[in-house]
């Protein structure tokens, strides 16, 4: 069983509205998942799916190869789950949530409870109702991180944090992966996405639209390319792959699908290079490709 | 003082609160204004007034609950004593919510902020607030004045009831307002608050059953001091305007010393360890509250519906319809009085029941589930957790409510023989009730968009408990609530068939909304 979260042709129908549209998303253990998409796009509808707290209308969806509908509860002792928008008690402090949360799971590491109350300066001792988002969202990290589990499942869980927590998150992160842990992360920050996952995938409308290593992905979208030439160069606006050229007498500015690369960097070099800035596509790039306004719809996407 | 910008705030707030005010002001002029009606339609004859003004004059228990006895044989002195303390009551926790929810609540949810931003003084927030509030009580002042003068009262008395009910409002939002500056949440200032205004009541309720001097310490007493329909005097409304101006400013001094968002008193840290181990924990952490003061306020029903001891004949008149009401059976009137007082405490725990059952709705919508069902937690466990609160909440509040019938009886008569027949036969309601808990639990686990209509159901069998022999109800309907079909206790034998009945009844339809509910979608 190398699969920890399985889904395949998942469909959830809210009335007339569809939520998941044959969504297909894979997990391997031991790996960082990003799980991408814009407001709407159906994370958290899948989320909620894979935890059991919604009933598939139609699919496969397998969590560490049970059924999280019927046996979410024996199946939720492995895994940890902080949602995006966290709820607390008013009255509970958030020590007591911690601890409520740890015991209904099966049990807390102390010594990491320790550490992580200490790392995330939380304020353990305060009530519910006085916690702001962020404190809130440490309080749901610290009692997921804590317990000892298999899978994490985070639904934005540093949209609150600063980016001192951020990083203090990132580290946990990675020790978590480090043990040999596996996680699911849905996030729009992209820079934490790219610093901490192993592959993606991207969800819009209900359904999944590129998955793979970040590598993987990169491979699919366009370098951009700047460039100072010796003498002008010709002809490069005949080569495949090259797009959006701008050339002003020796400098030229273009992107090139990654395929193409190699020759639209010959063809520069006959013309004598004198300076190169060759930039890898950004995740916010590929994103963007997916959903900027300017996106080409029906372009073809490569399995 | 920085007042820039209470004008605008002030409009904003009398906005938001229009129909909350308006609330207000109709449930304290109904107040008011009903026991004039009722008065008038209770005594055939003057003879029958004065006989059972005699008879309340006497009672200790309802001169500690309303105030001083005067006048009890007038319309005007009926009012004002069964009104003005309640009344008063009422316009403090007016004040108090109004107060809270323009200070410390917009503090705590981060809004005052977004205020205080833009062009607004340090002191227009809360000073909009105090007007809010001011306004509040003058219209509930001015809404029983004029309903008093349309019955027709006596003008200068009606007035004064409604100017002593606006001055003593004044005081108590002078005295929240204070409060909102010393607590750092507003539940805690809700606490202080409501503190005062049970220690006015508690003062003047000790001081009328003794020598009254304790109810000079007390706004509430000297609204009661003003003497409305008994001779009425002017100056004790003078101490109220000065107690009103001197908690006012004190508010204002006091909110000199502590920081927005902060409270005078610091926020008492809680235990940075949990001791909740499961689900059930969890339950009676949540409901804790809500069982215990239901509980508490069942106790007090009970005590002073028991300590109208025999009395009951003389008290409840000699109207044909009241009589129909309470002696349904056509058994003897305290026994008849008994029973049904018994029934109106079971319909009252309703409200607890209803509401305990309808708990988890809350707890879903507010999104605070999700995180405990991705534990190991079964999402039947944790409704089951939730069920076994409201099963308890219920069999105590009703048993404490009929132990205080049977208390407040026993205190006036001394003859203690109907304490534990009345605590029995309190507790047999625990079926019905249980019913329609369960009912809102069936509704909260097939469809929980229509969980409201589970206070429709309560409402249908307090209108066939109240309504349904003075309209002739055709049997089928009265058939319809629960709280029909048991034996009248102790006007009646008990009998051992529909209690059964009801609670197999509750237990099924319990047990299928927790089978619904585990079958469907999670918000």
């Amino acid at each position: 069983m190398d699969n920890v979260i399985g889904i395949a042709g998942l469909v959830k129908r809210f009335g007339s509205t569809t939520a998941l549209d044959g969504l297909d998303l894979t997990v391997r253990r031991g790996e960082v998942h990003g799980f991408l998409g814009p407001n709407g796009a159906g994370k958290s509808t899948a989320i909620r799916v894979l935890l059991g707290l919604l009933h598939a209308d139609a699919g496969v969806v397998r969590l560490f190869g049970g059924d999280p509908w019927r046996d979410a509860a024996a199946l939720h002792r492995r895994l940890a789950y902080v949602p995006g928008d966290v709820n607390l008690w008013p009255n509970l402090t958030g020590g007591e949530v911690i601890d409520l949360l740890g015991r209904l799971r099966g049990g807390l590491d102390e010594v990491r409870r320790r550490r992580l109350v200490a790392d995330f300066e939380l304020d353990a001792t305060k009530k519910g109702r006085s916690y702001s988002k962020g404190n809130r969202q440490k309080v749901a990290l610290v009692a997921a991180l804590a317990s000892d589990v298999d899978l994490l499942v985070l639904d934005e869980p540093t949209s609150g944090l600063d980016p001192l927590m951020e990083a203090v998150f990132q580290r946990h992160v990675e020790q978590f992966r480090d043990t040999g842990g596996t996680v699911l992360l849905s996030s729009h920050v992209l820079a934490e996405v790219e610093q901490l996952c192993d592959r993606v995938s991207i969800v819009r409308a209900g359904r999944c639209v590129e998955s793979g290593s970040l590598a993987d992905l990169r491979h699919l979208t366009r370098t951009s390319v700047e460039a100072e030439l010796v003498r002008p160069v010709d002809g490069l606006d005949s080569l495949a792959g090259v797009h959006d050229l701008d050339q002003d007498g020796r400098r030229v500015h273009f992107q090139v699908d990654s395929d193409e690369l190699d020759a639209a960097i010959a063809a520069l070099s006959r013309c004598g290079i004198r300076a190169l800035t060759c930039a890898p596509p950004t995740l916010e790039e590929l994103f963007l490709r997916h959903y900027g306004d300017e996106a080409p719809q029906g372009e073809p996407v490569p399995a | 003082m920085n007042l820039t910008g209470t004008g605008v705030l002030l409009r904003h707030h009398l906005r938001r609160d229009r129909w909350m005010l308006l609330a207000w002001a109709a449930a304290v002029t109904a107040l008011y204004y009903s026991q004039a009606v009722s008065v008038a339609g209770l005594y055939r004859s003057q003879a029958d007034f004065d006989s059972a003004a005699a008879t309340m004059r006497h009672n200790t228990a309802f001169v500690a609950m309303a105030g001083p006895a005067r006048a009890l044989n007038t319309i005007g002195g009926q009012v004002t004593w069964q009104a003005a303390a309640f009344g008063a009551i009422l316009a403090g926790l007016m004040s108090m919510f109004l107060i809270g929810r323009h200070t410390r609540v917009e503090e705590e949810k981060g809004r005052d902020e977004l205020v205080r931003a833009g062009v607004v003084g340090r002191h227009a927030p809360m000073t909009a607030a105090l007007l809010v509030a001011m306004i509040g009580n003058l219209v509930l002042g001015v809404g029983v004045s004029a309903s008093l003068l349309s019955w027709p009262l006596a003008a200068a008395d009606s007035i004064a009831l409604g100017v002593g009910l606006t001055l003593c409002g004044w005081l108590l939002s002078g005295t929240a307002l204070i409060a909102v500056q010393l607590a750092s949440s507003a539940r805690s200032a809700y606490g202080i608050a409501g503190l005062v205004i049970g220690a006015a009541y508690v003062l003047r309720a000790v001081g009328d059953v003794g020598n009254g001097a304790l109810a000079w310490l007390s706004p509430i007493g000297w609204y009661q001091a003003m003497h409305a329909f008994s001779g009425l005097r002017w100056w004790p409304a003078v101490l109220l305007l000065a107690g009103a101006a001197v908690s006012t400013t004190t508010s204002y001094l006091v909110f000199e010393r502590r920081d927005i968002g902060a409270g005078v008193l610091a926020a008492r840290p809680g235990p940075s360890r949990g001791r909740l181990h499961g689900p059930l924990d969890l339950a009676w952490r949540l409901q804790r509250g809500s069982v215990l003061g239901w509980s508490a306020g069942l106790l007090l029903i009970g005590l002073a519906y028991g300590s109208m001891g025999h009395d009951v004949g003389s008290l409840i008149g000699s109207s044909r319809s009241t009589r129909d009401l309470f002696v349904q059976g056509g058994g003897s009137l305290v026994a008849g009085f008994y029973a049904t007082a018994v029934a109106m405490v079971a319909l009252l725990c309703v409200g607890f029941a209803t509401s305990s059952a309808l708990r988890p709705r809350g707890e879903e919508v507010d999104g605070r589930v999700e995180s405990l069902l991705a534990t190991g937690l079964h999402r039947s466990r944790w409704l089951f957790a939730h069920v076994m609160v409201t099963v308890t909440g219920t069999v105590l509040a009703l048993g404490l409510g009929g132990l205080g019938l049977g208390l407040g009886f026993a205190m006036v008569t001394g003859d203690a023989r109907n304490v534990g027949p009345w605590l029995l036969a309190s507790l047999s309601y625990v079926a019905p009730v249980l019913v329609l808990a369960a009912v809102a639990r069936l509704l909260y686990g097939l469809v929980p968009r229509l969980t409201s209509l589970a206070w429709l159901a309560l409402a249908f069998c307090v209108v066939v408990m109240l309504f349904a022999e003075a309209f002739r109800f055709p049997q089928w309907v009265r058939d319809l609530s629960p709280f029909d079909q048991l034996a009248r206790v102790p006007e009646e034998d008990f009998r051992r068939w529909p209690f059964v009945a009801l609670l197999v009844c509750a237990a099924l339809l319990s047990g299928a909304g927790q089978l619904a509910f585990r079958r469907r979608d999670l918000r």
